[in-house]
């Protein structure tokens, strides 16, 4: 492939008129192609603290019974995943995704000194700081920042929202939000917007304005390009119609349409069950569980889910006790979830949560959620997670 | 030094210590020396203007019922449609406040007091459920952001939205919390690398019972107070939380981080240290008085060299109040003010952590961008851009698609953006000279130098309304 007609399907082509600033410097990811092994990652945030232990439930521990009188699930009724713990009854849906071996749940991931805000969790997570560390920059954002082979692409990272995550922000690079490709594409490429780049090559220095510059043209060659890259590509599989599958879908439609997007971010809210959680998380656990269900089959469908890890995530745990309103009040290490088609350790990674060995009245963690994060960096998207983690930490085998 | 020049320098001013000026009234003020104009600026009547939309009585009576309702165990059903009320108002309320700064900004007459006060929102950052101590709390920020910076300090310290954000309220004798204390140096007064971990256990040690009552006043509990002796900055004293304070003002680091974040906010996001040195042995000098290292700020030379005007990207609120005011716009549905600010990543009163907004290349990723771009469009022109540039073959296919989103949007008969906001043209075309052209209004509405491009492209603009509407969408009008 020749510079021209790199430039041309990467979109690098703005306003018609061939100009790359030296600091985008696009160029030496000639070889894309040739690395072909494009290997996806699809975040899923699950926002306001899901309930770890009514999600993947302790059914084979009588404490989980005696602390939760009116909200535990009953044995009955749990999808047993070994003797000690299952499903939530309305993630039926993941039953087969279990049994092919396409998911692996951690348990009591969390960090030291846990923070019981949302909001501050959730920077936790989203940054990877410590507890008592504040950090601008999201973790996916410093990866982006690394730029390191596969990775410097104003595509590499797409939050399918209309807008971004701090995980995702870096400091000189960010993941573009977009939640409708042709919406985006169409508002990019009003003629007046257009017109404002026309030849426009004084402004790329590396100021302010510079980098509002940068950033429109980037967004309008990105959005160009996502959106001629998969117009073409139709699923054949029936998404449910729920806000969340439908981001899935649209994460599908870019997968398979072979855009060379490496991450993908999405989330599902609505986790706070303070009150009555049975049917709220019931509710949500279900639709989390059909749209990943359909989402990984037609992966596989499309021979991507080799090529595919998703990785689901939650700001906090609940506590261990129910409250007194039927719900359960903000709690610390939780389990997460892996998909994928290349797990190394499928089914329940880790031993399950010790319900004796609180502190005060909340889990321990096992598990520092920046292993996991570390885990998928050195060894998913290939680089140093020392390097964006800014202190290495150790790998886990479950890929 | 010439009137065009005054006239540059003056909207610089205004721009960067308040939300912007009018045609009219910059040609007034242009005529007087810049130094006047920043003392006039500086001289506003001591602020009767407080925030009171929060009913003091009323909300101390909801946080009654609403503590003695988490107090009990079992809530009958009556109670816990009680309890959601209580919430649901308090989410209505703080709403409200929201709202109401946003348009207090907007039609201020007191810009840099509101520019100062939105200053120390970002630098004292705080979370509140309850409005009345949000409202408490910004109301400090109002009456004493151009005052000393100690009493402000003290009062922030002292606030009941503070000491509960930062848990204070549990911070006692024998069971010290550090939240407090470890902000108060690391965010709000020396910066990293100025204090020991020891330091910080001292100092939590001497804000022990600092508190506030179930009125929402602060008080100082004296029996959950630590008395005994604490060894703070190596100085050893039976220290209380006021002691604390006055050890972190005596350290210069103390003038120099503040300086530094003032003039990060007004000036450059990349700091002069010369610049940030000079501003801060002044602060320091007058004992940290506000009003002295602003007005230093806004008299020296530098802050009008080229490289300080036009060259900082606004914040959401700047550009949301700026606009609004230049426009007089009227939003009738105000809570669309809500969803842009959280859209474009500043929600006031919710800011992302304790370390406020980190502001900068930080407001702009490409959906924000984006959306910045659009909004002028749809406050002053229900989404219109008259642009009526030559097409190339390759728009065709864009347009057409324009076009049928357009006519989808007017078949559905809602003649209004989902902004739902209006401009009052006459009363913006009343404040320019009579005969101004469209360069010349390019000129005012943007900070930046004009280059060559936008020149050509207002050049063949024949009306007022369609310049100010194209000029505002550009990636210039990002920058103040």
């Amino acid at each position: 492939m020749n510079r021209r007609n790199f430039l041309r399907n990467t979109g690098f082509v703005a306003a018609g008129s061939l100009f790359v600033p030296a600091f985008m410097k696009p160029l030496e990811a000639m070889a894309l192609d040739e690395l072909s092994l494009y290997k996806n990652l699809v975040v899923v945030q699950l926002s306001g603290g899901n309930d770890g232990l009514n999600t993947v439930v302790p059914f084979g521990n009588d404490i989980y019974y005696q602390k939760r009188k009116n909200i535990a699930i009953k044995p009955e009724d749990v999808i047993k995943l070994n003797d000690m713990q299952g499903l939530n009854p309305n993630m039926a849906a993941l039953q087969e995704i279990h049994d092919q071996g396409w998911m692996t749940i951690i348990n009591d991931v969390g960090y030291p000194n846990p923070d019981r805000s949302h909001f501050r969790s959730m920077d936790i997570w989203q940054t990877g700081s410590d507890s008592n560390q504040f950090l601008s920059t999201g973790w996916i954002g410093r990866y982006l920042d690394s730029n390191c082979q596969t990775c410097k692409f104003p595509y590499t990272a797409i939050e399918v929202d209309d807008s971004l995550s701090l995980a995702m922000k870096g400091q000189t690079k960010k993941g573009i939000a977009l939640k409708d490709p042709a919406a985006l594409f169409r508002n990019t490429n009003n003629p007046f917007f257009k017109a404002v780049l026309q030849g426009d090559k004084e402004h790329l220095d590396e100021d302010n304005l510079g980098y509002l510059y940068k950033t429109m043209i980037e967004t309008q060659s990105s959005a160009s390009y996502i959106q001629n890259t998969s117009k073409i590509y139709q699923s054949k599989a029936t998404y449910p119609n729920t806000g969340f599958s439908n981001q899935l879908k649209t994460v599908s439609k870019f997968i398979s349409s072979g855009l060379k997007t490496r991450v993908y971010y999405v989330s599902l809210s609505g986790f706070d069950t303070h009150v009555n959680q049975t049917t709220q998380q019931g509710n949500l656990l279900k639709q989390y569980s059909e749209g990943m269900a359909i989402f990984l089959k037609d992966l596989k469908a499309n021979n991507k889910l080799e090529d595919t890890l998703v990785v689901t995530f939650s700001e906090f745990g609940r506590r261990v006790e129910q409250n007194a309103s039927n719900g359960t009040d903000h709690g610390t290490a939780n389990n997460m979830f892996i998909f994928g088609g290349r797990l190394k350790k499928q089914g329940i990674f880790n031993a399950a949560p010790n319900l004796s060995d609180l502190d005060g009245g909340d889990l321990k963690y096992q598990l520092d959620f920046r292993q996991v994060y570390g885990t998928i960096l050195d060894k998913w998207l290939d680089v140093n997670n020392s390097e964006i983690l800014n202190k290495k930490f150790n790998t886990l085998d479950f890929i | 030094m010439s009137a065009k020049e005054n006239f540059f320098k003056v909207k610089h001013l205004y721009n960067r210590a308040g939300f912007g000026i009018s045609y009219s009234d910059l040609q007034k003020l242009s005529r007087k020396n810049v130094d006047k104009v920043v003392s006039d600026l500086l001289k506003e009547p001591k602020p009767n203007d407080l925030i009171t939309l929060v009913d003091g009585m009323e909300s101390k009576r909801q946080m009654l019922i609403q503590s003695g309702l988490y107090a009990k165990k079992d809530l009958n059903d009556e109670e816990k449609k009680m309890r959601q009320e209580i919430v649901r108002m308090q989410n209505e309320v703080s709403k409200d406040l929201n709202i109401t700064w946003v348009n207090k900004m907007i039609n201020t007459t007191s810009p840099l007091r509101e520019k100062m006060t939105l200053f120390w929102h970002g630098h004292f950052a705080c979370r509140s459920n309850d409005p009345l101590y949000a409202q408490q709390l910004n109301n400090i920020q109002r009456l004493h952001g151009l005052g000393s910076f100690k009493t402000l300090l003290v009062e922030v310290s002292k606030s009941p939205a503070m000491l509960q954000y930062l848990n204070n309220q549990q911070n006692r004798k024998g069971k010290p919390n550090e939240n407090f204390a470890r902000e108060l140096m690391e965010l709000f007064t020396l910066g990293r690398g100025n204090y020991t971990e020891h330091d910080i256990k001292e100092s939590a040690r001497s804000f022990t019972g600092w508190m506030y009552d179930k009125d929402g006043t602060f008080i100082f509990r004296q029996n959950l107070h630590d008395e005994g002796p604490k060894t703070f900055f190596g100085k050893t004293g039976n220290f209380d939380g006021e002691n604390i304070i006055d050890l972190i003002l005596e350290k210069p680091e103390t003038a120099t981080f503040i300086a530094r974040k003032i003039y990060k906010f007004f000036v450059n996001d990349q700091p002069n240290e010369d610049h940030v040195k000079e501003l801060s042995s002044h602060f320091y000098a007058s004992n940290y008085q506000i009003s002295e290292l602003v007005k230093k700020m806004f008299t020296a030379d530098w802050f009008y060299n080229s490289e300080n005007v036009g060259t900082k990207i606004k914040s959401p609120v700047e550009f949301l109040v700026g606009l609004s005011r230049e426009f007089y716009v009227t939003y009738n549905k105000p809570q669309i003010l809500i969803q842009l600010q959280s859209s474009l990543g500043q929600y006031l009163f919710n800011p992302p952590n304790v370390a406020g907004w980190p502001g900068g290349q930080s407001w702009i990723d490409s959906s924000s961008l984006m959306l910045r771009m659009r909004i002028p469009s749809l406050v002053l022109n229900d989404g219109e851009i008259d642009f009526s540039g030559k097409a190339d073959p390759e728009d065709e296919a864009v347009i057409a698609l324009n076009r049928s989103a357009t006519a989808n949007a007017n078949a559905k008969a809602k003649p209004k953006s989902y902004v739902n906001a209006n401009a009052d043209w006459p009363k913006f075309i009343d404040t320019l000279p009579k005969r101004i052209s469209p360069l010349e209004l390019t000129e005012f509405l943007l900070q930046p130098k004009l280059n060559d491009k936008i020149i050509k492209m207002v050049s063949d603009n024949k009306g007022l309304r369609s310049t100010a509407v194209e000029i505002t969408s550009m990636p210039e009008y990002q920058l103040g």
